[in-house]
């Protein structure tokens, strides 16, 4: 139970983000979340869009570098310490977070969280025990 | 056992090579003297005669020949032969300007192609060989050369010419070719077909390959031999001097050895002219003394490299020159450490990313500086942005240990470095001198 993201390849300069977004928007790309890391050189813009095989030719054509990465997606429970309680999952299953973002779920349903995590299966099986609700790419389609 | 194609002169002694060289050069003078006034006057502009040169020791007196000059001279301002004594042109591809044309008596192709077959016989190469030469044919010396030697040793020789790589990979695989002569990257390009078409170096016959006509590097020689299975042989050649052959590598792969009968070669530091001894890093400079039609003395190539009369195990006793570490016209002077772009290049493909870079070079605080831009790659690039970082310091740290200073390395994206007619501008210097 994965969502794909995809990681964009940007130079650290004015402009560059903007660019990109606007290729992506321009080309309908519908995009669910958006988050992005960056050193004082360049930047990593992360995407989770609907459909990342359309999304991904967009930024080959437009020359972007840019890699798909399967990562974990799970429905945060909107009650105190929801976050807590995933991340202990994890941390009791022994898996470590490299990076993670948040981003807006269903209106029932609140917060998604997306995680990159070193073992996905064991993440996977990590989270479902503690009884956290997994979304699946295919979710993302609907 | 190390054979040659003429044992008496590539194992000569020292004695002998200088008494060779002392007699051809002073005949040599004399006839551009006679026979070239463009050459005739440079020598008098610096209050030379032939009578001044007497042996190798008086080489550094005649003064020097630049491309420029063969520019100026174009078409026939430097052919020291009536053109009824002439057989053949060759021609430099000119990437800036006029075309350079050489010209050929047969007593000069004739020594041209036995250059050429030293070199084929140096690869392993024998009349039992079938010898493919995929140079281009034509005005480029290349294919000429190659094949004329190939015929001197007495191998069956596949004229393909380069292009049409499958039925290249047909005739070497149909007619069991055991040598391939072309450029490196054809080679290169000729290995990844194989590669992908599912042969194993052992389903392809080729044993050596002789390749030239273009910078290569190490890490180049070794993928080439690895994925065609091939002892790979470089060689080393100038259109203006005759084409490839003017010197070659031997079994030992360290260094090519200067056909030192018909070719006396020097190293000078570019700036002074000054010549420099074995080991130092400098400009070569050629001077033919057995060509007829086009004979060019101290002929400056650019080309950056070293020379090491070190005594070769292969037995040839000939002066060795290294592989070319780029041009005069490409050279840097940053922070004082002479810097080639064809080193960045090398560093990047050693870590396996492509060849896309620029170095801009500024001056800040009285100080250089270096930024090596490198256009990000697919290979180069992941989700992790740590992962990223620590792949640009592998380029700083192997900039560090190649180039001996530390230069800034900004990852770029793809195609932004600007290109001019299809080739990325390698250098910007923006120092204020
Ligand atoms: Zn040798």
């Amino acid at each position: 139970m994965n969502v794909n993201q995809i990681s964009v390849f940007l130079e650290n300069r004015p402009g560059s983000l903007l660019a990109m977004v606007r290729v992506l928007a321009e080309k309908g790309v519908d995009m669910r979340a958006f988050s992005l890391a960056e050193t004082s050189e360049f930047g990593i813009a992360r995407v989770i869009v609907r459909d990342v095989e359309a999304a991904s030719a967009v930024l080959r054509e437009a020359g972007y570098v840019h890699s798909v990465t399967p990562l974990i997606a799970a429905a945060i429970p909107d009650t105190p310490g929801g976050l807590e309680q995933t991340l202990s999952a994890l941390n009791d299953a022994g898996v470590n977070v490299e990076y993670m973002y948040a981003f807006v779920g269903s209106r029932q349903e609140g917060a998604y969280m997306v995680f990159r995590v070193t073992d996905n299966d064991k993440a996977c099986e990590a989270l479902s025990g503690a009884g956290v609700r997994l979304v699946s790419q295919e979710e993302l389609e609907q | 056992m190390e054979r040659y194609y003429q044992p008496e002169i590539e194992t000569a002694s020292r004695e002998q090579l200088t008494a060779w060289q002392n007699e051809r050069l002073v005949r040599q003078v004399k006839h551009v003297w006679d026979n070239v006034p463009y050459y005739r006057k440079k020598m008098e502009e610096k209050g030379l005669t032939p009578d001044d040169i007497r042996g190798v020791e008086d080489l550094g007196k005649l003064p020097f020949l630049s491309k420029a000059d063969l520019r100026e001279a174009y078409p026939y301002g430097l052919l020291a032969e009536p053109l009824k004594n002439c057989v053949r042109i060759q021609s430099t591809s000119g990437t800036t300007g006029k075309r350079v044309v050489a010209f050929y008596t047969q007593a000069d192709i004739d020594l041209w192609e036995d250059c050429c077959a030293r070199a084929i016989v140096a690869a392993g190469g024998s009349d039992e060989d079938v010898c493919q030469v995929s140079y281009g044919y034509g005005l480029f010396t290349g294919g000429p050369g190659l094949n004329g030697g190939s015929h001197k040793v007495g191998c069956l020789t596949i004229p393909t010419s380069s292009g049409n790589t499958e039925r290249q990979i047909m005739f070497i695989r149909d007619l069991n070719a055991t040598i391939l002569c072309c450029t490196p990257s054809y080679a290169a390009y000729i290995a990844e077909t194989m590669k992908e078409m599912g042969l194993t170096p052992d389903e392809i016959p080729l044993k050596a390959g002789i390749f030239g006509a273009e910078a290569w590097s190490e890490e180049m020689r070794r993928d080439v031999e690895k994925t065609l299975g091939i002892k790979a042989f470089d060689i080393y050649g100038l259109t203006e001097l005759s084409g490839p052959g003017v010197s070659f590598e031997c079994s030992a792969q360290t260094g090519m050895h200067i056909n030192e009968d018909h070719f006396i070669a020097e190293v000078i530091d570019p700036e002074t002219g000054e010549v420099l001894p074995d080991g130092e890093q400098g400009e070569l400079v050629f001077t033919s003394i057995t060509k007829q039609a086009f004979p060019l003395l101290r002929y400056r190539t650019r080309d950056i490299c070293t020379l090491s009369h070190e005594k070769c195990p292969c037995g040839r006793t000939h002066v060795k020159m290294s592989k070319p570490r780029g041009r005069t016209d490409d050279m840097l002077i940053i922070r004082g450490v002479n810097v080639f772009p064809s080193q960045v290049e090398t560093v990047l493909l050693n870590l396996g990313y492509g060849a896309n870079y620029q170095l801009v070079v500024d001056r800040v605080n009285h100080t250089d500086t270096l930024d090596v831009l490198v256009e990000m790659t697919p290979e180069m690039f992941t989700d992790n942005l740590g992962e990223v970082s620590r792949r640009q310091k592998q380029i700083v740290e192997g900039l560090r240990s190649m180039l001996g200073l530390t230069a800034k390395v900004t990852l770029v994206a793809p195609k932004s470095i600007a290109r001019s007619e299809g080739k990325a501008v390698r250098v910007i210097d923006r120092r204020k001198i």
